[in-house]
């Protein structure tokens, strides 16, 4: 899976949890979860748990902590798919 | 593992908006809870001019306190004994069927859907004394260590 068949799939998720649809519009890996889309706490736990239905992974405590932005966001979801084997 | 009367002792409320007399059921999966709205609450006099009935939010609350928070403190309890923890309210969807009159004696039943990442989702029931649903839904908060999130 490339990064930007990972993005458009990230963003499918997170337009559930923003109002912000110019940061939606122009997401790429520099957009942050909490500053620019406007995620709050709640929402981004809603976000994680999503991305594991989606990707078929568990992210762990640590890993849901650095999942602050879409870049961190990529990197976690490949890291993890490497993990069980399915790049 | 922390008792009943523990979990009714950490809750950070006092009258007049404490809505938890009586936890009867606490497991990790979810809570079971009454209180009794006394015909002489504040808000009584005003929701409406007189003809009294308890507000929405405030069954709400009553759901969240005896449902959520209870639940919150316990699970987290469950896992870290160390600080003490509070349940901050993020997300409702409740239906209401039936009003609640001053007087009144409900039951409420909560039901965790997941508890990750310090997010508890429960689904929630209120039941009058004659047993019928008043109002139901699903409420979520974030278990944290300080007021105020």
């Amino acid at each position: 899976m490339n990064k930007e068949e990972l993005l458009s799939r990230l963003k499918v998720i997170v337009s559930n949890y923003t109002q912000n649809k110019e940061a939606l519009d122009s997401i790429n890996e520099d957009t942050d979860f909490l500053k620019d889309l406007k995620i709050n706490s709640a929402n981004l736990v809603d976000v994680v748990l999503d991305v594991e239905e989606e990707f078929g992974i568990e992210i762990d405590n640590l890993s849901m902590e650095k999942m602050l932005n879409v870049r961190a966001a990529i990197e976690i979801i490949e890291t993890k798919l490497h993990e069980a084997g399915r790049e | 593992m922390m008792n009943k009367q523990e979990i009714l002792e950490k809750l950070p409320y006092s009258a007049p908006f404490l809505f938890v007399d009586d936890l009867l059921t606490i497991d990790e999966n979810g809570a079971t809870g009454t209180y009794t709205f006394s015909k002489d609450l504040d808000f009584y006099k005003g929701h409406f001019k007189d003809h009294p009935v308890t507000p929405g939010v405030i069954l709400t609350e009553t759901m969240a306190q005896i449902g959520m928070v209870c639940l919150g403190i316990y699970l987290s309890g469950y896992i870290d004994s160390g600080a003490s923890s509070h349940v901050m309210l993020t997300s409702t969807a409740i239906d209401f069927m039936k009003p609640v009159f001053p007087g009144e004696k409900v039951t409420v039943v909560s039901e965790k859907v997941y508890f990750r990442f310090k997010k508890l989702h429960c689904k929630v029931e209120m039941k009058n004394e004659a047993g019928e649903v008043v109002c139901k839904g699903t409420l979520s908060g974030m278990v944290t260590t300080k007021l105020n999130g």
